[in-house]
């Protein structure tokens, strides 16, 4: 059976998943942090 | 604790990837399936830990409902996202999984079906936080997340109930495992734990600036449209929002 190419598929889809949503959280709390700098600077 | 943050985070990367070495160069093949069972020490761990997100969701939204503490309703957000975001990686490795072993990607049985009946409830909470703007919707998305945890109990017990296309539990399902691969396994879980309850601090934290964020632009309108004395007021009210988020200090609720 020629499995290996499922278990890198589930592998990547995994740390793909992850990656993404870490990402998105880390846009999110740099965009936050940025309006909350601004509105103190005004 | 704030400090503690970037110190945990690289504990729990370094616990990832001591794991992910472990799972897929240590861990020894299994006889039938080869390699690809080796989906199995992080797919399981996912479950698990989409379990104790849900669980976490469930425990603040019943103190939302009970007290009204606004931070509980943060943490049952939060939890309920990064819950959500595991039980999508449960939904992708295991059809990945199933198709060299079962041959088919997909069967409509009960441990399957009630697991993507339990993230389309949680998606619905998602979906229901992000798009009514009534005062209500924490209090009815805590309610709808009791009625979604109690499909928790039966996503796990219904490999034991009912005949199903998905092995039994390896953990006191009558099963048996090799210690090896326990010894793996139980270490994967451990550090999805870690992980899972690091991604959802941080959602946590995310969760309560954006409420600050909102706050302030709130207070800020206010002082441009009212007379002197509300944007005096409103104005010390927002002097501490940023300070305190400038210092790293809780603010003002």
């Amino acid at each position: 059976m020629n499995s290996i190419k499922f278990l890198w598929a589930a592998y990547i889809a995994t740390w793909l998943i992850h990656g993404l949503y870490l990402g998105g959280i880390a846009r999110r709390y740099k965009r936050l942090r940025q309006q909350m700098k601004d509105l103190n600077g005004k | 604790m704030k400090r503690a943050f970037p110190i945990l985070a690289v504990l729990t990367a370094a616990l990832l990837a001591y794991g992910t070495y472990q799972a897929l160069v240590v861990a020894p093949t299994e006889r039938t399936m080869g390699d690809v069972q080796r989906i199995f020490y992080y797919h399981v761990p996912s479950a698990w830990t989409a379990f104790c997100l849900f669980f976490v969701n469930l425990v603040a939204s019943i103190a939302y409902l009970i007290r009204k503490n606004p931070k509980a309703d943060a943490l049952a957000v939060s939890s309920a996202e990064v819950g959500v975001v595991f039980c999508t990686v449960v939904l992708i490795t295991g059809p990945i999984w199933a198709r060299p072993v079962w041959g088919i990607w997909w069967t409509w049985d009960v441990r399957l079906t009630s697991t993507l009946v339990l993230w389309l409830i949680y998606v619905s909470y998602l979906v229901l936080r992000r798009f009514s703007d009534s005062a209500q919707t924490p209090v009815l998305a805590a309610v709808l997340a009791i009625f979604g945890a109690l499909d928790v109990p039966l996503v796990y017990f219904s490999i034991w109930f009912f005949r199903t296309q998905h092995p039994q539990p390896v953990i006191g399902g009558g099963g048996s495992l090799d210690p090896r691969m326990l010894h793996i396994f139980l270490l994967n879980l451990f550090t999805f734990s870690c992980f899972g309850a690091m991604v959802c601090w941080w959602r946590y934290r995310l969760e309560w600036l954006q409420r600050e964020v909102d706050e302030a632009q709130a207070l800020e309108s206010l002082m441009g449209e009212d007379g002197p004395g509300v944007s005096a007021r409103a104005g010390a009210r927002l002097g501490k929002i940023s300070a305190s988020k400038i210092s790293g200090k809780p603010g003002p609720q």
